[in-house]
């Protein structure tokens, strides 16, 4: 794979890379041409079955998810979808899911826990729907219990951030094994518009948001946030969707047959193995330090005694 | 709402920017800032100073510090906070409180019922018996993993303003006790430090509480009072949502008992993550819960949000609470139910032991 990219990256050498700073790459990853979910689904996987509604209130379309064939073996994916007109993006509600799209994740999860398939996400929106009727139907609740399964869900997860991993409702769909990024996607706490208001009250430092909060994908993969970068054709995943989906496969059968090899081809010690894995990997994240206490003879109270092993 | 509780700087002179930081996910614009306000004027502001907040009725909570005085001592019993012999005015009912009253009465109105806010170790002292709290990994603070600068301010001066100004490390406290002889594990937020937001501190705290109950089998009590993720740490705290989340899910497995008590205000990130999943879900009255705030549901939705909307008792009649529970009723509430999961805690590790669990 790595000689794949190095041939990529000698074919494009001439070529201006498609965004370089945070702020160009928070653009592009909202791309309105940049594949969505359900081109890689149907790019990836053949025989798509969508299953849809959350069996308690409705289905939500800026949510989306079924079984399909990848690779020979059956798997359950599940995705943001975002629209490419006004129209259907009205439809998709632009990506931002509600209560029960969230809630038909978690069914469909439950249902790839108990015919033992790997799940793939593919995460792209700017966050969980905040709306009146979201809070009517526990949008919180449903975001953290979704967070509460995958975190012990006994099948592979591999999730690739394919645009914008926006905040709660990008992690309710990604808490995974493998968590990789596109290129030019952007993975963060809050929007840049968001994060600008919450600092400055002001989102038209954006821009400045996008910079300082660290959320392009050499950004997180430096910090051991995510597992890899999936590269992507030179000017954008958009302007060479087959070769995209190439890549993708390629990344994501690799590191799903990793996971296989090394844990669900073991048995149950396997799979309680790849559960502890996932939990360490998770459990590392941070950055803490210890004061000392303090001394009345020294008076000194921000000795650092300790500093994180993890930076 | 907006009738109901009137805003009030939360702390002298701090600005509105600067009491929204820390809060996670534009979500968090508390209704509930009223506090108690005071009626005598604190003799060490100036009565020049006083006059510029005429702006803002009522002029002063009762929690301002006087400018002058920048030393700040652990708010462990609030006591400090209000001079001797001042009279409370409730910021919802208007009504006097005398404030020996309104101490006894762990900050509650006695004429409303309104619930003020705790600071952390004043929420310790209102659930554990009498000197029972050990709090560890106190010393814990944060690290700068985004080496997070702005043209305004770095993380790292921040936090050191805030630990100086609150006198606490971090917006959670955490440690054993005991409610009723019963061993608890608790943890508790404090919403005067950065918005009670959730870094990597307050995640790495929480888990090492969780996985020492798991080690003493004790049941575990978190009180949350938060904005959400903490935008200084970006990412890191996002993540944050995941590790506590999956302590906890380890938690449930070994069979033992997580309460969570919800109090004003708690929103965004920790109340999507941790603090929704545990088994019993408590909430004190008239807090603002929920996922966004209402200041971010309006500008997105165009909708006028009706009145009591995102309260506790929203979550209550929407099936997302069990019980809204008085302050006065949270120990007998509390203990009932670790009487409750004693037996079933005990007979689980019976079981346990019998299997030998390798989880």
């Amino acid at each position: 794979m790595p000689d794949k990219d190095k041939e990529r990256k000698e074919r494009d050498k001439d070529k201006k890379p498609a965004a370089s700073g945070a702020w160009e790459k928070v653009l592009l990853a909202r791309h309105v041409q940049r594949p969505h979910a359900l081109d890689f689904i149907n790019g990836l996987t053949k025989d798509f079955m969508e299953l849809r509604g959350d069996r308690h209130f409705g289905d939500d379309a800026a949510l989306v998810g079924g079984i399909a064939k990848f690779e020979d073996r059956t798997v359950l994916v599940l995705g943001n979808q975002k629209g490419r007109d006004t129209k259907e993006n009205i439809y998709r509600n632009f990506g931002t899911a509600r209560a029960e799209g969230y809630r038909k994740a978690f069914r469909l999860m439950q249902h790839a826990a108990k015919f033992k398939l790997p799940v793939l996400t593919f995460v792209d929106t700017g966050g969980a729907f905040p709306g009146k009727e979201s809070e009517e139907r526990g949008i919180a609740m449903a975001l953290a219990e979704n967070i509460m399964l995958m975190s012990r869900l006994p099948v592979p997860i591999v999730s690739i951030v394919t645009g914008e991993g926006g905040s709660g409702g990008a992690l309710a769909i990604s808490v995974a094994d493998r968590l990789l990024m596109l290129e030019n996607a952007v993975y963060s706490v809050a929007s840049p518009e968001g994060s600008a208001t919450i600092l400055w009250r002001d989102v038209s430092q954006a821009p400045a948001a996008a910079e300082a909060m660290k959320i392009t994908a050499p950004d997180l993969l430096g910090f051991g946030i995510i597992d890899g970068i999936v590269p992507e054709p030179t000017g954008g995943a958009h302007t060479n969707p087959n070769e995209m989906m190439a890549i993708a496969r390629e990344y994501l059968l690799n590191n799903l047959t990793d996971l296989e090899d090394k844990y669900t081809s073991r048995g149950e010690a396997g799979i309680q193995s790849m559960l502890e894995a996932r939990y360490q990997k998770y459990r590392r994240i941070g950055s803490w330090q210890e004061l000392a206490e303090q001394s009345p003879e020294v008076g000194e109270l921000s000795d650092i005694l300790q500093a994180n092993p993890s930076l | 709402m907006e009738k109901l509780f009137k805003r009030i700087p939360r702390v002298g002179g701090e600005s509105e920017k600067e009491r929204l930081e820390g809060s996670s996910e534009g979500t968090i614009e508390p209704q509930h800032k009223a506090q108690a306000e005071s009626v005598e004027k604190t003799p060490e502001i100036s009565p020049e100073k006083a006059k510029k907040h005429e702006g803002h009725t009522p002029k002063f909570s009762w929690s301002i510090k006087p400018q002058g005085d920048q030393k700040a001592k652990p708010a462990r019993s609030g006591k400090d906070e209000i001079p001797d012999g001042l009279w409370i005015k409730c910021a919802h009912c208007k009504e006097l409180i005398y404030s020996k009253e309104f101490e006894n009465n762990k900050k509650v109105c006695p004429k409303c019922g309104f619930h003020f806010r705790l600071g952390a170790y004043e929420r310790v002292n209102v659930i554990l018996d009498e000197s029972s709290f050990e709090e560890i990994n106190a010393n814990l603070v944060t690290g700068d993993p985004l080496n997070f600068t702005t043209s305004t301010e770095t993380y790292q001066v921040k936090s050191d303003q805030t630990r100086a100004k609150t006198g606490l490390n971090e917006a959670i406290v955490t440690g054993f006790g005991t409610l009723e002889g019963m061993p608890l594990a608790l943890a508790v937020c404090d919403f005067n430090y950065l918005g009670g937001s959730m870094g990597s501190v307050y995640g790495e705290k929480l888990v090492r509480l969780v996985e020492q109950a798991l080690e003493r089998r004790v049941p575990l009590l978190a009180v949350s009072a938060s904005g959400g993720a903490r935008m200084h740490e970006g990412m890191f705290s996002l993540m944050q949502m995941a590790k506590t989340t999956a302590a906890f899910a380890c938690l449930g497995e070994a069979g033992l008992p997580f309460i969570s008590l919800l109090v004003d205000p708690c929103t965004g990130g920790v109340i999507a993550s941790y603090a929704s999943v545990a088994d019993v879900i408590l909430a004190e009255p008239g807090a603002l819960l929920g996922f966004a705030g209402p200041r971010v549901i309006e500008q997105v939705t165009k909708q006028k949000l009706p009145p009591g909307f995102q309260t506790s008792e929203f979550f209550l009649e929407h099936g997302m609470v069990d019980q809204v529970v008085n302050r006065k009723e949270l120990r007998p509430v509390i203990a009932k139910l670790l009487r409750l999961y004693e037996t079933v805690v005990a007979q689980n590790e019976a079981r346990e032991r019998e299997v030998s669990y390798a989880g």
